[in-house]
C-alpha cells in the first residue's frame, strides 16, 4: 500500500493527541480499579479480620440490599434534604448579608467583626447548644448547617462586590443607573463568579455538618445509619455508609460545577479553556 | 491598636446584650446562662484542671494529625507536580476523595483504633491531607518556567532545583492549603470528640451538656471557638512572615 508521507505526518498530531487522552482516561480508570482490587484482595487475604476490613464485594452487596429495602433512598433523601435546606438558607442569608455589608455602613460596622471572628471558629462546637435550644430534630440540624454555610458565602460576596471594576460602576452611573440598579444589575452579576466560589466552599461543608449532626443525634439519614451500624459493631454497614456518603459528596460537588458553568455562560471564564 | 479594638465594639455589645437578656429573665437562664456565670464556670474549670487536661488531649490530637497531614500531604503534592507518572496515577484518586465529607470516616477510625488518641489523629490526618496536597500541587505546578530554566542553565541538578526553585514557588498556595487544613482539623477534632471519645474538649462539651451544667458547657464551647480563632490568627501572622521574601 502506497503511503503519502506528508499526509501521514499531518495526521500524526491528531492521532497522538487521541492516544494521549486515551492514556489519561485509562490511567484514571486504572488507579480507581487498582484501589478497588487492592481493597478486595487485602480483605480476602486474611491479613485483616472482616470486622476491621470487610471485602468491597460484601460492602457493595450490603449497599444493594439497602437499596432494595428502600433504606438507602430514604436515608439519602433525608440527609440531602437537611444538607440542602441548610445550604440554601445559608446561601440566601449569606448573599443578603454580604450585600448589606458592602452597601450599608451600619450593617458593615456591626457584622464585619462578627464574621471575621466567627469564620475561623469551629462552629460545630455549638452543636450541643443548638440542641439545647432547638431540640434534636430537623430544625437544630438545619440551623447548624446554615450557620456553618453562611460564613464562606458572606465573605465571598463581600470580596466579590468590593472587587467589581470601578469603570463598570462609573459607566453605569454615567448612563443614569440608580443605586438599586447598580447593585442588582451591575455589582451582583459582576461578583457572581466569586459568590459561586463561596457557594462551592459552603456546599461540602453543609454535607460534612449534616453527617456530623446526624451521627451525634442518631435517627434517619446516612450519618444516623452509620451511627447505628457502628453501635452494633456492624462494620459492613459502616463501610457502606462511607461509600454512600462519598458518592453523594462527589455528586453534589460535580453538580455544583455544572451549575457554575450554566450560570456563568456569559462570563469570560466559560470562554477561556479551563484547566481546573 | 486602639482602632483595632474599636472595631470589635459590636462583639462587646453582643456580650452585654447576652448578660442583660439572661439577667433580666427575658431569656430563661436554663437556655442561656448569663455571661458572668459562664466566666465563673470557666475559672472553676481551669482551677480543677478539667480544662487543662482535656485541652491538652485535644491540642495533642490536632497538632499530631495536622503535622502528619502537612508533611505527607505537601510531599505528595510536590511529588505529583514533579513527576508526571505519579500525577497520572494519583490525581484520579485525589479527585475522587477530595469532595468526600471527611466526617464519614469518624466511625471507621473508631472501629479500627478505638476511642483514644490514635483514632482522632488518623481522622485528622486523613481529613486534612488533601487540601494540603492540592495546595502544594497547584503551587509547584505553577512555578515559573523561566526560573526552572535559568536554574537548570546555571547547572542545578534536579534535586537542588526541587528544593531551591519548586518548593519556594509552591509556598504561597501550599500555605493557603494548610490554612484550610487548620480550620478543618478543629472541625474534625470537635466532631469526633463529641461523637466518640472519653477525653478532650469536645467530649467535655458533650459530658457537661448531658449532665445539665450549661454554664460550664458554654464556657468550654467558647474556649474551643476562641482556640480555633486564635490558631487561625497566629497562623496568618506566621504565614505572612514566611512569605515576606515575596514581592
Amino acid at each position: 500500500m502506497a503511503r503519502d508521507p506528508l499526509a501521514e505526518l499531518a495526521r500524526e498530531p491528531a492521532a497522538s493527541r487521541w492516544l494521549q487522552s486515551a492514556a489519561w482516561g485509562f490511567a484514571r480508570v486504572f488507579s480507581i480499579l487498582a484501589l478497588a482490587l487492592g481493597w478486595e484482595l487485602a480483605a480476602r487475604s486474611g491479613a485483616f479480620t472482616p470486622y476491621m476490613l470487610p471485602a468491597l464485594s460484601a460492602v457493595l452487596e450490603r449497599i444493594w440490599h439497602d437499596l432494595i429495602a428502600g433504606d438507602l433512598l430514604l436515608n439519602t433523601a433525608v440527609t440531602l434534604y437537611r444538607a440542602l435546606s441548610g445550604f440554601v438558607i445559608g446561601a440566601i442569608a449569606g448573599i443578603a448579608l454580604g450585600m448589606g455589608i458592602s452597601r450599608n455602613r451600619l450593617v458593615n460596622w456591626f457584622f464585619d467583626p462578627i464574621i471575621s471572628v466567627g469564620f475561623p471558629m469551629p462552629k460545630i462546637a455549638f452543636l450541643p447548644v443548638v440542641i439545647l435550644w432547638l431540640g434534636v430534630y430537623d430544625v437544630s440540624k438545619i440551623t447548624m448547617i446554615a450557620v456553618e454555610a453562611v460564613f464562606p458565602v458572606v465573605t465571598a460576596t463581600v470580596v466579590g462586590i468590593r472587587s467589581v471594576e470601578r469603570e463598570l460602576l462609573w459607566s453605569a452611573r454615567n448612563m443614569g443607573a440608580g443605586e438599586r440598579e447598580l447593585l442588582w444589575q451591575i455589582a451582583l452579576p459582576a461578583a457572581l463568579p466569586q459568590i459561586i466560589t463561596g457557594l462551592q466552599v459552603a456546599l461540602p461543608i453543609a454535607l460534612i455538618v449534616a453527617v456530623v449532626t446526624e451521627m451525634f443525634m442518631g435517627g434517619y439519614g446516612l450519618g444516623g445509619a452509620m451511627n447505628t451500624a457502628s453501635r452494633f459493631a456492624d462494620s459492613r454497614g459502616v463501610f457502606a455508609g462511607i461509600v454512600e456518603i462519598a458518592v453523594l459528596g462527589y455528586a453534589l460537588v460535580k453538580g455544583m460545577m455544572l451549575v457554575r458553568r450554566r450560570l456563568l455562560l456569559w462570563h469570560q471564564e466559560a470562554v477561556a479553556p479551563s484547566t481546573a | 491598636m486602639k482602632a483595632g479594638l474599636l472595631r470589635y465594639v459590636p462583639l462587646f455589645l453582643l456580650g452585654l446584650a447576652w448578660e442583660a437578656g439572661a439577667r433580666s429573665g427575658l431569656i430563661s437562664t436554663l437556655a442561656l446562662p448569663p455571661l458572668s456565670a459562664v466566666v465563673a464556670a470557666w475559672i472553676e474549670l481551669l482551677k480543677d484542671g478539667e480544662l487543662v487536661s482535656n485541652g491538652a488531649a485535644s491540642l495533642w490530637r490536632a497538632s499530631a494529625g495536622l503535622t502528619l497531614a502537612i508533611v505527607i500531604g505537601a510531599g505528595l503534592g510536590i511529588f505529583m507536580a514533579w513527576w508526571r507518572p505519579v500525577n497520572v496515577l494519583l490525581s484520579p484518586l485525589v479527585e475522587m476523595f477530595y469532595p468526600m465529607p471527611k466526617s464519614a470516616l469518624i466511625p471507621v477510625t473508631v472501629l479500627w483504633l478505638g476511642f483514644g488518641n490514635s483514632s482522632k489523629i488518623l481522622l485528622i490526618f486523613l481529613g486534612c491531607m488533601l487540601p494540603v496536597t492540592i495546595g502544594a500541587f497547584n503551587g509547584a505546578r505553577s512555578s515559573e518556567q523561566a526560573l526552572v530554566w535559568s536554574a537548570r542553565s546555571m547547572g542545578a541538578n534536579r534535586l537542588r532545583m526541587l528544593w531551591d526553585v519548586v518548593v519556594p514557588s509552591a509556598m504561597p498556595e501550599l500555605l493557603n492549603g494548610i490554612r484550610t487544613a487548620l480550620a478543618l482539623s478543629f472541625i474534625l477534632l470537635v466532631s469526633s470528640e463529641l461523637i466518640a471519645a472519653r477525653e478532650g474538649l469536645g467530649y467535655l462539651i458533650g459530658f457537661l451538656g448531658a449532665s445539665g451544667t450549661y454554664d460550664a458547657m458554654f464556657a468550654v464551647v467558647l474556649t474551643v471557638a476562641l482556640l480555633g480563632f486564635a490558631a487561625d490568627r497566629i497562623y496568618l501572622v506566621v504565614m505572612q512572615r514566611m512569605l515576606r521574601w515575596q514581592e
